[in-house]
Order: structure tokens, then sequence, then C-alpha cells
């Protein structure tokens, strides 16, 4: 039986597995892998065939909105009362969010029939590109500097009193 | 000159027309587009002479659109990057290259002891859902609502993935043209990618594809995918022959009816580069489109997760 606090390290790990995958699959989109002799590496051929990064950037998607399904649904059932987003988690939320959004955009034009205007397929090609860099860096910074996404409101209450008084 | 302004018009207005454009697709992107039919040709491959009007007519109307590369190249890194330069080989008619986005596939069949020839123009089969255009990851490429995919000169960063995804191989690159000259020459791109781009501009002034109008023996027609589908099911049955571009790929908007198998045309013929073979293809863009079921799902077996570990710690505290 999973316990709660075993769901939460599943989830992290599941998280970073695979936000780790969809950024490799997601710069395999670019013709850089072949190029610059990493997919020349034992065990990462994969990533300069195109049709394999494209279904695993699928697969990946298809994890992270099972996962952010789960944190959110976990927030705001289980932690609303005691936990607060802190401003690292709400940047980091909001750059999944747009992630996700513009993700949308892009799988729906890759059906049959399904025509974006060009200059909106390059719009949210850049957007999701700026975006990942984003969440990369200031994943990177949160690392580094022990920024957490949430921290005791109780707690958030104190250092704010101790920090006012 | 010309070129080179509107590519750094191209980089300064990028990003405020993007905008504009992104406001006013964003509503439409969740709606299929209007029912416009995609245009689709049939061609009948007995009538073909390999006269090469087509070809000749091709070149004619579409040389304002080939690459006019500066030289020398920029350095490229690392060494592996290969320079594709057609530019002094502009005159070659028996492949695709930059310069030459249709030519004439002639292939000697036997059949039942009887040797056939059957002459095959070979262009961009202009694919219902093209990987080329959907897999490009910088929207160089693009599909019209009627059909046409054409790679844009002006964004084309020359690093071949279209090539690669067509199950055909069909755009060919030439180095020295391009966006990329302007941005990193030489850690990134690689020139332009070109291919048949249907006459568009043609279609759209409500004239005929120059090949089509040039063919003495009207070897081809162009209408709606279903109408030229039907037609091509009607002279199939005619002539006693086959059907290939129906099905391939998911569907293609360039139908061949043959009077003689395409199997024992793909083992007569000699491919190679710029030289595609007439292999059967199956759906390229269907195997990742088909999970997307799986994304409506995963956020339902999120909450559900979630819901069960709440249930779990109020089992624990009662
Ligand atoms: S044949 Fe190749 S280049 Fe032409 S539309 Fe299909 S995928 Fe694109
Ligand atoms: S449709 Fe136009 S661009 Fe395409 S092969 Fe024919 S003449 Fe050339
Ligand atoms: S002009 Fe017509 S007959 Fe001549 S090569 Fe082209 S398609 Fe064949």
């Amino acid at each position: 039986m999973t316990t709660p606090a075993k769901a939460d390290s599943v989830s992290r790990y599941l998280y970073l597995f695979t936000v780790f995958f969809l950024v490799l699959s997601g710069f395999g989109q670019m013709p850089i892998f072949k190029r610059y002799y990493i997919a020349d590496i034992p065990g990462l051929g994969w990533l300069a065939k195109f049709y394999i990064t494209h279904y695993i950037h699928y697969l990946g998607a298809i994890l992270l909105l099972g996962v952010c399904a789960y944190y959110i649904t976990d927030y705001f059932m289980f932690n609303f009362k005691n936990k607060k987003l802190t401003f690292s988690g709400y940047f980091k939320t909001a750059v999944i969010a747009g992630l996700t959004v513009s993700g949308f955009l892009l799988i729906i034009k890759n059906f049959a029939d399904y025509h974006l205007p060009g200059g909106l397929i390059i719009f949210l090609d850049l957007c999701h590109l700026i975006l990942v860099m984003l969440l990369l860096g200031f994943g990177l910074y949160s690392l580094i500097a022990k920024k957490r996404w949430t921290v005791n409101r109780q707690d958030k209450i104190k250092n704010d009193s101790q920090n006012n008084g | 000159m010309s070129e080179m302004i509107s590519r750094r018009a191209f980089l300064k207005g990028s990003a405020a027309a993007a905008c504009t454009v992104a406001a006013s697709g964003l509503t439409a992107a969740a709606a299929p587009a209007p029912s416009e039919p995609q245009l689709c040709t049939l061609l009948d491959l007995s009538k073909c002479t390999a006269c090469e009007e087509c070809v000749d007519a091709c070149k004619e109307a579409n040389a304002d659109k080939y690459p006019q590369p500066e030289k020398p190249f920029p350095q490229m890194y690392p060494a592996r990057v290969p320079v594709a330069d057609w530019s002094e080989k502009q005159g070659i008619q028996d492949r695709l290259t930059p310069y030459n986005w249709l030519y004439i596939q002639t292939v000697d069949v036997e059949v039942d002891g009887e040797e056939i020839e059957v002459n095959i123009p070979r262009r961009c089969m202009h694919c219902v859902n093209p990987p080329c255009v959907k897999l490009c990851p910088w929207g160089a490429a693009r599909q019209f609502k009627n059909g046409i995919s054409r790679i844009d000169s002006d964004i084309c960063l020359g690093g071949s993935k279209c090539k690669a995804v067509c199950p055909w191989h069909i755009p060919e690159r030439q180095t020295g043209v391009g966006l990329y000259l302007d941005i990193l020459p030489s850690l990134a791109g690689n020139g332009v990618m070109y291919k048949c781009d249907r006459c568009y501009n043609r279609i759209a002034q409500g004239e005929l594809p120059a090949c089509i109008e040039a063919c003495p023996e009207d070897v081809q027609q162009i209408g709606p995918r279903n109408e030229m589908i039907e037609k091509a099911h009607i002279l199939a049955k005619e002539i006693d022959g086959y059907i290939y571009g129906e099905t391939e790929n998911g569907g293609t908007n360039t139908i061949y009816v043959s009077p003689v198998p395409f199997d024992a045309i793909n083992k007569a013929s000699e491919y190679g580069k710029g030289r595609p073979p007439l292999k059967p293809a199956a759906d390229s863009m269907a195997s990742a489109n088909n999970i997307i079921t799986a994304m409506a799902i995963a956020p339902i077996a999120g909450v559900a997760f979630a819901a069960g570990k709440l249930f779990k710690q109020t089992q624990k505290d009662t």
C-alpha cells in the first residue's frame, strides 16, 4: 500500500524524470544532436531520430499532465490550509502553464486539417523554447538557493512578524 | 539585396507580427479549418512520354524562387556539417535539386514477359497531413488550407529535418542562402530547403500549375481531392491499373495511376539521393497523434491518485 509520504516522493521523482525526458526530447526536435556529435554517444542515437523524440515528447507531456493534476489536486485538497506557494512556486507554475498551453496548441496543429496561422506557429515555437529555458534556469537557481515550491503558512507568518518586529 | 532586406525586416518585425497573429489565432486554434477541399493532382502514367515539357515549364515558372547563394559560404562548425551547393549545377534534370523540383523517373518494368516503359513525374506529393510541415521545429514549412505545402525560403534555416521526416525525402538543401546567415551562420542552420510548392502563386491567381499547363499529353489533372480519387478509381478500372498516393503516408494530394503494379516499378527502379522510390509509406504522424486520448486520461489519473492519498490519510487519522 502506498503511504501519503511515499506518494509524495514518487510524484517528485516522476516529475523530475518527466521534465528530464521532456527537455531532452524537446531539444531533439531541433536538428542539433547529430550535428554536435551527441547522438554519436552510445545509447543516445535515438536523440537524432525525429519520430522517436517526437513520440517520447508526447509520452512526457502525458506524464507531466498527470503529475500536474496530482499536485494541483493534492495542494487544494490536502495542503491549501497549511501551505502557501512561494514566489519561486508561482513562477514555475506560470511557466509550466505556459508550456502546457503552447504545447497543447502545437499538438492540435499536428492533426490533419488543423491549420494555425504561420506567424502563430513561429510564436508558439519560440514561446515553448523560451519558457523551457526559463524553467531550466529557474529550476537550477531554486536548487542552488534552496528555494522551495511551498512554505508552511505558519512559518511564513512567523518569519513576517519577526522581520517586521 | 531585396532578399537581405526581407530577412532583416522579418527579424525586426517578427516579434510584433507574431504577437498580433497570436492574439487572432488563439481563438481559431482549437477548431479545424473550414472544410475547404484540399487540391489534388491525378497523374495517368500510361500517358507520360517523358518529353520533359513539364520539367522545363517548372524551371521557367519558378526560376525567381530559386536560391541565389552568397559566396564564399561561411565556415560551418563542426566540420561534419555538409555543404550543399547546387548553384553550379543548375542544369541537372535527372533528379530533385533546389533548382529542379520535378524530374521524370523512367522505369522499364517486365510484366508477364512483356517489357513496359513507365515514366513517372516525381516531385513533392503534397501530403494531406505533411510531416515536413508539422514537424518543422521553427514554423518555416507551412500548409495552406487548400492542402499545398510550402517551405518559406525567408524563414527556413536549412536544418533538413523536413527531408529527414518526409517518407520520400523530397526537399533539397542549398547552403549559403537564407535567414541563418543573419543569426549564427557558423553554428546553426545550413541554408534553405527547396521543393515543389504546387505553383501556389499561380493557383492563387486562378491559373494552373506550370507543369500541368505545359503537358502536351494531359497526364495531370487537378481538382478537389475526393473528385480526383473518384476519377483515379474509374481510370484504374478502365486500364486495369494500380493506384499510389491515396493512402500512402495517411493520404497524399498526388495520385498516380499506373498500368503496372507499383511494387514492380519499385523493384525495377534505380533509387538514390534526389531520386525517391514509390515504396509503401505508413502514416508518419499517426503513432504520436493516436496517443492523444491518453492526454485526456492522464489528468484524471493524477486527480485519482491525489484523492487516494487523501482517503488514506483520512483513514489513518480516524
Ligand atoms: S512529400 Fe514530403 S515534402 Fe512533400 S508534403 Fe509530403 S512530407 Fe512534405
Ligand atoms: S506544381 Fe509548379 S512547382 Fe510543382 S512541379 Fe509543377 S510546376 Fe513545379
Ligand atoms: S510534360 Fe507530360 S508527358 Fe511530358 S514528361 Fe511531363 S508529364 Fe510526361
